[in-house]
């Protein structure tokens, strides 16, 4: 369930360079400014799009990251192609990115406290869910249930991987799965929904959380905003789903800025846990 | 009866036509017309076996869409007479696309879910082309909870083009709609027997289909997203959906092959619709079998089965 968001623009709205431009307001901004501030526009605040690894770095405590399930790789079971084959496609987007796959996970510390975290990559084929994606959740949710762990999931994806078909939408109920397992066991899951989380994510991991957080303006849904237009034959109204407009109508708990998620999380798992509050 | 014939069926229609003349031309003593019917019915027959043996997968595609495919509530009629519907999500509305309720499977009370597709446009529009939108998931949810309270065991009709990509269904929660079924049927500690009657349209599709056995008819088509949508993305160009459908590998023969269907339910010659109350018999035996199997469980042997059947989902490589 692919939601035809287009995954083929460029992520990294950082080029190269000392300076750069904000895809959002124009501004002229000093690339190391908006990298020490996240990867938010010190100017208008718009959240730039960010990779994994830079997800967990901002995330979790310096020095505490251990990476799950970093040995898998994708198949073809399919022998997928289109005008191209699926398996160059995913060694160009394993060159582009770094990454094996388009999640990863890991264990970590948060304030101190044990969590694990699975962050997509949407760099590589849109944050696509295919097995791998599903697998590695799945192990990093195990964790979170074998070490009562807490889980954290940073969604970036346009939906599930078509090239993998049948065996990327059974992720969609593989992952709900674990987490009702999880939420069997009483184990807290926080969903961080970022720019852009739609498709077969959205319809399942990303909507499960205890807790459901977006990023500000992050595009959330279920369809991709232009399959709607073509469905309904008109136009869809400003900020239609986007992370405010799913607050108004109930979706998700709260909208977080992604320099304060570090605090609001660990305030929240503490509660949760009934800990006491994190030190600052 | 007007069989609608699909394109690449268009030689079996011709002999059929030829059928029809001589049965109108009446009685000509001259030639014997019901031995020239027999004749042309044993060729049509053979014919369409030999049309059938070698469909492909947009051609099957097609088959599953059939305008005179069967829907749930024709096999319901059929295999649960006295299924009494029950309606609403008690949140918001009653989605038709979405049907639900009770019947008796040979004298055993059983929780019936399906999509439901109409027959003639006015019907068409009422069911939105069998494309729930949220409120048919949660009408789903909420009849599964009934099922599990007063363990019935859980059959699902598989038959939709996909969730209802429209406004309202995301003002909604579409998403979480879709995703809170699949996280309920993970757990639910009540037998669920999923069939693919025709089109398994993706998350709408899944949406009510996690489940301890996976049917499928040998007609029915289950994917990620439609061939069409497929190939608009990947090929750039919906016109190439036929590529699309064959990559994707939609058949129900593979996916029985990569183990992820539990069983093909072979069709009619000519598919369901040539012969829907033959259909329903195998549909009917095959439920029965398989719900005597998964009686055969504890309850939490069976949800224990299940998660590792979903836990097993995936191919991938382990460096």
């Amino acid at each position: 369930m692919p939601s035809r968001i287009n995954t083929e623009i460029r992520t990294r709205s950082v080029p190269q360079g000392v300076w750069m431009k904000c895809a959002s307001c124009d501004e002229q901004l000093y690339r190391k400014e908006v990298e020490r501030n996240l990867n938010v526009c010190p100017k208008c605040n718009h959240h730039m799009r960010i990779g994994a690894r830079a997800r967990l770095d901002y995330f979790l405590d310096p020095d505490s990251q251990e990476e799950i399930g970093s040995n898998l790789e994708p198949e073809d079971p399919l022998k997928f192609r289109d005008s191209k084959r699926y398996r160059d496609r995913v060694i160009q987007a394993q060159k582009k990115t770094g990454e094996k796959d388009a999640l990863v996970a890991a264990k970590g510390t948060l304030k101190g406290r044990p969590v694990v975290v699975c962050a997509f990559e949407f760099g590589f084929m849109g944050g696509s869910m295919g097995s791998v994606v599903g697998e590695r959740f799945c192990r990093g949710a195990r964790c979170s249930i074998d070490t009562n762990a807490p889980l954290i999931s940073f969604a970036a994806s346009g939906g599930a991987r078509m090239q993998e078909a049948l065996f990327s939408l059974l992720q969609m109920a593989k992952t709900a799965a674990v987490l009702a397992e999880m939420s069997e066991r009483k184990v807290p899951f926080v969903s961080v929904l970022t720019d852009p989380t739609t498709g077969g994510v959205s319809a399942s991991l990303a909507m499960l959380g205890d807790i459901n957080i977006a990023e500000p303006k992050a595009l959330i849904g279920f369809a991709g905003p232009r399959v709607i237009e073509q469905t309904v034959g008109q136009k869809l109204p400003e900020g239609f789903q986007r992370s405010e407009f799913l607050l108004d109508h109930g979706a998700i708990d709260m909208i977080v800025d992604r320099r304060h998620l570090r605090r609001e999380i660990a305030i929240l798992l503490a509660k949760l846990e009934h800990r006491p509050a994190p030190a600052e | 009866m007007d069989l609608k014939f699909l394109e690449f069926e268009q030689p079996i229609a011709e002999l059929e036509a030829k059928i029809d003349e001589l049965r109108y031309v009446g009685n000509d003593p001259e030639i014997n017309i019901n031995d020239e019917v027999a004749r042309l019915k044993s060729k049509s027959e053979a014919l369409t076996k030999s049309i059938f043996s070698k469909l492909s997968a947009w051609q099957i595609a097609q088959i599953a869409r059939h305008p005179m495919r069967p829907y749930t509530a024709d096999y319901l009629t059929q295999i649960a007479p006295d299924f009494q519907e029950l309606h609403g999500d008690r949140m918001y509305a009653d989605d038709h696309a979405i049907i639900g309720g009770i019947g008796r499977l040979d004298g055993r009370p059983v929780m019936f879910i399906g999509h439901q597709k109409g027959r003639d446009t006015k019907e068409r529009v009422r069911r939105n082309y069998g494309m729930p939108k949220p409120e048919g998931y949660r009408k789903a949810q909420r009849l599964m909870k009934l099922a599990q309270k007063f363990s019935l065991p859980i059959v699902t009709f598989i038959d939709t083009p996909g969730a209802y990509p429209g406004l309202g269904a995301e003002e909604r929660g579409q998403s979480e709609a879709i995703a809170y079924s699949l996280f309920l049927m993970a757990k639910l500690r009540t037998p669920i027997i999923s069939v693919v009657i025709g089109e398994g349209g993706s998350g709408g599709a899944l949406a009510i289909g996690v489940c301890d056995r996976l049917l499928m008819l040998q007609y029915g088509i289950y994917s990620v997203i439609s061939p069409e949508g497929c190939a608009s993305i990947l090929w750039k160009s919906a016109d190439k959906a036929q590529e699309a459908a064959e990559a994707m590998k939609i058949t129900a023969r593979s996916l029985n092959e990569f183990g992820l269907v539990d069983e093909v339910l072979p069709e009619p010659l000519g598919a369901a619709h040539r012969d829907p109350l033959a259909m329903g018999e195998v549909i009917r035996n095959a439920l029965l079998k398989h719900l005597a199997d998964l009686d055969r469980l504890s309850t939490d042997q069976l949800v224990e089965q299940r998660a590792q059947r979903l836990a097993g989902f995936g191919q991938y490589k382990e460096g």
